[in-house]
């Protein structure tokens, strides 16, 4: 196959309800062939049921039962395409019920955010909580695709007007690399084929940025961290003293007589090989999964952190963090959390709330202190050991977290560091 | 630096054993839910991958319905004795017998629903707290919204409403006693990634998956192999077809399609161009709309 060079690329969706998030997706999937003919077959059934003109390419989305009976999306789904260029995985995430927890959660993986705006409407609140989670999130790309273009005679100057909006607000945020596209997802004006009826419009359609974003500096590729999953130690023939440490490296590279360091415990040692089945590596870098042996007989577990000597993460103890509250449940005051920090979990709790966000304004709240569902905060957590961190800016892996409610075991919350 | 990132196969393989050591590092006692099938071979293939030099840590755990296709239990005995792992069989007929369950009545009677009642005895007797599977979201609606660690409750039951967020590669497998998870290491994965993955690695997979000549009949649009379990209807006819299953279930649901497709080569060339979904043929899902959410939510696979 001619894709053997090919990159994955995961975007998110977010949108409001009724803004064609729904109907741009089935759009992607069926002028990318992704469709079946038995999943065209039923949807065209089920669009006829409903008196719906045509196919209904919004249905091509439809998950849950519930969500079917209630036309809304409740939960994050996946959705798959591929070109002869790229893979693509679309976390289609729902607009309104829980909008920040699943925005979140469908950001957090996503190297390119769909923004999309209803051209009748221009920039909404809803717009600046979008952009502001992408922002938040530090998704490296946003698409801002100002939808229903077909209702606005395709007009140049409404197009425009929306982008001049759409700059003007997220010149407060964190975004490097924002693009703007005119589209009507329904009649598939700019999404796969260039729009006959914008010919004012230069830039590609949808697809095609999608295909050739430069996805390559995404991931850190300067420094090395390798937090160690398990230990394998095979105790067989031929490996009677193989000692491997399996892990999935977060960023940077790593080479054979690297001179490394066992974090926390502060060991030095040198790679002394680097292992897949196939062979031992010359190099291995980020997002590979391989199992790494040093020269030293040191002690090394999960939750480690194998880095170079000349590049280290900070351990720190108390730290200050953005922080996503997912849960009904809100923060009790200095309870005590369970935190997850790469392979390593601690206890931890939330010391301060130093100021809350209000999303559509973006305006500090520093006398409400109260973190609830959807709640967005700066806070400072302090753990009972040092975590190996690095600011979320520098590093998407490094620099996230989640909390535990220790007593339920749900996830409750989400953090960045800063 | 431009040459330091990995083609999609690469990054889909490299994610998968990450989640297969979660599980490992997180989990009492996984298993392998190993149906034969080539996606639960793929599992067990990253499986070996994951723990190189070691041997694959998990037992293999088969739901066995009794209605089998002899090659898939060949291949199954074959593979857990190359492997050297533990192979742990529920049986649905031993349930059947016990009067655990009761076999379905009618035309469409299969032993598809009964599987959910086998599995969560067999998870439950073995203390099983993780059930690796080879599900992946694009095979169908309900299985777009799964989690890689799927929580299910004491009754095996999945709240798809109220599942816990996964946000990046974290992921949260804290459960009460009783409780156990589901894990899904190839959710990312596609029908045709799997082939394109099963080609570049060699994998051997069942012979049923490529063309061969064999006894059928036509029913519900597609070619209902022969075997001791089906009985004829009217106006059916025994004919000797050329054919391949695109997926394996049980032999008396599992329709097989008029192919010439006998190696993996042309196994990939044919699925790039096919215009039905895998699970089209799958009599199990076409039962109604919500088939498989409502199996799900019950504990299915």
């Amino acid at each position: 196959m001619a894709i053997d060079n090919n990159q994955l690329l995961r975007f998110t969706t977010a949108g409001s309800v009724d803004d064609g998030k729904s109907t741009l997706i089935g759009r992607l999937l069926y002028d990318s062939k992704a469709i079946f003919e038995d999943q065209l077959d039923a949807v065209a059934a089920t669009s006829k049921r409903k008196g719906h003109e045509g196919v209904d390419l919004a249905l091509f989305t439809d998950g849950l039962r519930d969500e079917r009976e209630q036309g809304i999306t409740i939960d994050v789904a996946y959705r798959y395409f591929t070109t002869p260029k790229r893979k693509f995985i679309i976390a289609d995430t729902p607009g309104h019920i829980q909008y920040t927890r699943n925005m979140v959660t469908g950001a957090s993986t996503a190297n390119a955010a769909l923004i999309l705006i209803d051209a009748r409407h221009g920039v909404i609140e809803q717009t600046k909580r979008h952009a502001f989670i992408a922002s938040l999130l530090q998704i490296p790309h946003v698409i801002v695709c100002v939808n229903k273009m077909d209702l606005m005679d395709y007009s140049e100057k409404v197009y425009n007007e929306i982008v001049s909006q759409f700059e003007e607000f997220s010149a407060k945020l964190n975004v490097k690399d924002v693009r703007f596209l005119p589209m009507s997802a329904l009649d598939g004006d700019n999404v796969v084929n260039k729009s006959t009826n914008m010919p004012w419009f230069k830039g590609a359609p949808l697809l095609h940025t999608l295909e050739t974003l430069h996805i390559g500096s995404d991931l850190n590729k300067i420094d090395a961290r390798f937090p160690v999953q398990t230990v394998l130690r095979p105790q067989r023939e031929g490996f009677i003293d193989y000692r491997g440490y399996a892990g999935r490296l977060a960023s940077g590279i790593l080479r054979p007589g690297d001179e490394v360091v066992v974090m926390p415990s502060g060991f030095t040692s040198k790679i002394k090989s680097i292992d897949t089945d196939k062979g031992a590596l010359e190099e291995a870098y980020a997002p590979m999964s391989v199992s790494v042996t040093l020269q030293d007989d040191i002690d090394v577990s999960r939750g480690d952190m194998i880095v170079k000597k000349n590049n280290q993460p900070e351990p720190k103890q108390e730290f200050d963090a953005m922080l996503c509250w997912l849960h009904n449940d809100t923060a009790k005051p200095r309870a005590k959390y369970t935190i997850l920090h790469t392979s390593n979990e601690q206890k931890a709790m939330i010391k301060d709330v130093v100021y809350k966000i209000d999303i559509n304004s973006y305006a500090r709240l520093e006398d409400d202190n109260e973190l609830a569902m959807n709640s967005i905060a700066r806070v400072t957590i302090k753990t009972t050991r040092p975590l190996m961190i690095d600011e979320y800016r520098d590093n998407r892996v490094t620099g996230s977290f989640t909390l535990i409610d220790s007593a339920t075991h749900e996830t409750v919350a989400a953090g960045m560091i800063v | 630096m431009s040459k330091y990132y990995l083609n999609y196969l690469d990054e889909l393989e490299s994610e998968a054993i990450y989640i297969l050591r979660e599980v490992w590092a997180q989990f009492e006692n996984p298993v392998i839910l190993f149906s034969g099938g080539k996606d639960s071979i793929l599992v067990a293939h990253l499986a070996k991958k994951a723990f190189y030099p070691s041997k694959i840590p998990f037992p293999f755990m088969h739901v066995d319905t009794g209605h089998n296709f002899p090659e898939t239990i060949q291949f199954r005995d074959d593979l857990v004795k190359e492997l050297g792992v533990e192979l742990i069989v529920g049986s649905v007929q031993e349930a059947i017998d016990d009067g655990r369950v009761a076999e379905e009545k009618g035309k469409s009677a299969t032993r598809n629903v009964l599987q959910i009642t086998t599995l969560l005895d067999a998870i439950e007797s073995n203390k099983v707290d993780c059930a690796i599977g080879g599900g992946r979201r694009d095979e169908e609606k309900a299985r777009a919204k799964e989690r890689f660690f799927s929580h299910r409750d004491d009754f095996g039951q999945w709240d798809p409403k109220n599942q816990r967020p996964e946000l990046w590669n974290i992921l949260n497998g804290k459960h009460f006693e009783g409780e156990h998870f589901r894990a899904f290491p190839i959710s990312n994965w596609t029908e045709m990634d799997v082939w394109n993955y099963i080609l570049r690695e060699n994998i051997s997979i069942p012979s049923l998956y490529l063309a061969h000549q064999r006894d059928v009949v036509w029913r519900s649009n597609s070619w209902i192999p022969v075997s001791e379990y089906l009985t004829l209807e009217e106006g059916e006819k025994v004919e000797n077809k050329k054919i391949r299953f695109r997926t394996l279930g049980d032999i008396t649901i599992t329709g097989g399609l008029e192919s010439d497709a006998d190696t993996l080569e042309k196994i990939v060339d044919e699925v790039s161009s096919m215009k039905q979904t895998e699970r089209g043929n799958r009599t199990d899902d076409k039962r109604s709309e919500s088939a498989m959410e409502d199996r799900k939510r019950q504990g299915y696979f």
